[in-house]
């Protein structure tokens, strides 16, 4: 995102009655940078629930099922060895590598999906360039308007972040 | 029972964020403990290099006693990996965070670096290290597999993935503080590097809203995964024949002796650790009362299994296991070992029933020492015992390790030593994004 309108705020419940000012006039290319995950926030700025668990959840099954697959082809087809006249396809051995290997492809989907749905790796994007913005991973909140939001009003959308408490309202729009 | 302030001394964000993240820019003076660590890792490198140069004969092992202090050594150290997960984990899907938040990613590093010492064991003990990769699957022009219907297979699989998950959950968890430390140190250079590492993390609520969820997953998917680990490492045991090793009991036995033997580790760790970097306001008596309780209650969990062994070894009237559980351990050429397992494992631990004890660091670091030699000793008795006295008395012969053996044994304990310093200097150790959303919500 570029944005246009930026406030930096002391404390996560000034951010978010900025978030509800904003919300509440109809503007939504919003964003919000904190340091740690402020609870409600996600449900004020009405981002949907992520669909993450889902990829994780077709991870696993996938990866599992392949092993399975895997094992009774390794092991009854391709290479037989007869053990003791034990059943070549015995379900009960297979389970263990099964399980594994299902944690494995369920905890690589989590952690690659959860890297690229946030959009990274991504070591720079225009907000690194705001004063004061690296204090966004210590103490400090950040809102953020992208560019290209018809409802967005500038003079009384700043006023009205200024009232929420922001301790600092920057427009970087130019001239608008 | 919350009595205790999470964070003592209600810090503001800023100032524990600098007090947490400046471990990686501000050094302490310890060159002494990175020299002892890093002599002990070439002594690890030079016992490696012989064991591999001139055959597994450098080892005390022979028939009939033909895993010994490798598998040993591979036993414990998996074991210790396994607390880390435990709080990391386990403690985060039970909604704990109250005990958990402060001491979890440093388990979760203790973890890491234990499952790397105890994977070099089986890979030297294959006598040939070169040929590891035969135990992966892999299209070979012999046009042979490995044979999934052994535990052995189930062990690559299972301490790979343990291996593979916990640096995933770890390095997740450590993203937004790699993203303060890129934010807050004071030279480019750390900048930049903290910075790639971070992958340009912002905390977006767009980011955090994915990010939640995924170590909230990556946790429930480790728990399981903690079971399942020393479970299929003692199916090594049990699946085989031997007296005192085919046994149902295993897998739960197992799986308590690791978390507590992890406990016993962590507090090794952790309470020089809070005195060197001071952080007696995140590490707070209440942690430590809460790994006092896990060890107690490991502990009892243990005693219990020690003596279920023992009847079961009877109940089945069966001679050789009667043997091996009611004459060899208590009794044998290697009685001795068993005692002081069992003051180490069952009686020490009772002084853990005082709050007093639970709460005083010292006291706490003494127990786990115990702790750390009994469980040790414990899997030398499960393993010596049982091969050096099978069911023919003509094949019985007593075990000695080897220079060697012992060699690699401190090696590994100083290269773990190593790994954890290098860790405690290069990472922020103390989950501060975690830290303060939980004062948040206290405070709240």
């Amino acid at each position: 995102m570029t944005p246009v309108l930026v406030a930096e705020f002391a404390s996560a419940d000034e951010l978010c009655a900025g978030v509800r000012a904003l919300a509440g006039a109809g503007v939504t290319r919003l964003d919000a940078f904190t340091p740690y995950q402020v609870e409600g926030l996600q449900e004020l700025m009405g981002v949907p629930r992520s669909r993450l668990r889902w990829i994780v959840l077709a991870a696993g099954l996938l990866g599992g099922g392949a092993a399975y697959l895997f094992q009774w082809w390794i092991n009854v087809v391709d290479y037989p060895l007869d053990i003791g006249g034990r059943p070549y396809h015995s379900a009960f051995a297979f389970v263990p590598i099964t399980f594994e290997m299902t944690v494995l492809s369920a905890g690589f989907a989590a952690l690659i999906s959860a890297i690229a749905l946030g959009g990274l790796p991504r070591l720079w994007q225009p907000m690194f360039e705001v004063d004061g913005f690296e204090r966004a991973t210590i103490d400090r909140f950040w809102l953020a308007v992208a560019a290209g939001d018809r409802a967005l009003d500038r003079s009384r959308d700043m006023l009205a972040l200024e009232n929420a408490g922001a301790l600092r309202v920057v427009w970087l729009g130019g001239r608008s | 029972m919350i009595d205790d302030p999470v964070v003592i001394g209600d810090p503001s964000d800023g100032a524990l964020s600098d007090q947490l993240l400046s471990t990686t820019w501000a050094p302490r003076n310890w060159k002494l403990a990175f020299a002892i660590t890093g002599a002990g890792t070439l002594l690890l490198v030079s016992m490696i290099t012989l064991t591999v140069l001139r055959g597994i004969g450098e080892w005390g092992n022979n028939i009939p006693t033909a895993w010994g202090f490798g598998i040993i050594n591979f036993v414990w150290w998996i074991g210790i990996g396994h607390a880390g997960t435990f709080i990391s984990a386990i403690l985060l899907v039970l909604e704990q965070q109250h005990v958990r938040t402060s001491i979890n990613r440093f388990t979760e590093g203790m973890t890491l670096f234990a499952v790397v010492q105890a994977g070099m064991f089986p890979l030297l003990h294959l006598g040939r290290p070169w040929f590891a990769y035969w135990l992966f699957p892999y299209p070979s022009v012999m046009g042979v597999w490995p044979q999934v219907r052994s535990a052995l297979p189930w062990d690559t699989a299972a301490v790979s993935t343990y291996l593979l998950v916990s640096i995933m959950f770890w390095y997740l968890g450590l993203v937004p503080d790699l993203a303060g430390v890129r934010d807050r140190a004071p030279t480019l250079l750390r900048r930049r590097i903290y910075g790639v590492l971070a992958l340009g993390w912002a905390g977006s609520v767009q980011q955090w809203r994915h990010y939640k969820i995924a170590y909230l997953t990556l946790a429930g998917l480790a728990t399981p995964l903690v079971i399942s680990v020393h479970s299929i490492v003692s199916l090594d045991f049990a699946e085989s024949g031997l007296p005192g090793w085919h046994s149902t009991i295993f897998p739960p036995f197992f799986v308590a002796g690791a978390i507590f033997s992890g406990f016993g580790m962590v507090v090794t760790l952790m309470i020089p650790a809070r005195r060197v970097f001071g952080l007696y306001n995140v590490i707070t008596p209440r942690h430590l009362d809460m790994i006092g309780k896990l060890l107690l209650v490991t502990s009892s969990i243990l005693a219990y299994s020690y003596i279920c062994e023992m009847f079961l070894a009877w109940w089945s009237g069966d001679r050789y296991e009667i043997f091996e559980q009611l004459h060899e351990r208590p009794f044998g050429f290697y009685a001795v070992g068993f005692w002081i397992m069992i003051t180490c494992n069952c009686l020490v631990t009772q002084a853990l029933w005082s709050r007093r004890v639970r709460r005083n660091a010292t006291a706490l670091f003494v127990i786990a020492i115990f702790v750390n030699i009994g469980m040790w000793l414990e899997r030398f008795e499960i393993i010596v015992v049982s091969l050096t006295r099978d069911f023919l008395p003509s094949s019985w012969h007593q075990y000695a390790p080897t220079y060697v053996d012992l060699g690699i044994l401190l090696g590994t304990m100083c290269f773990f030593g190593f790994l954890f310093l290098a860790f405690l200097r290069l990472v922020p150790f103390v989950p501060v994004a975690e830290l303060k959303e939980l004062k948040r919500e206290v405070d709240a």
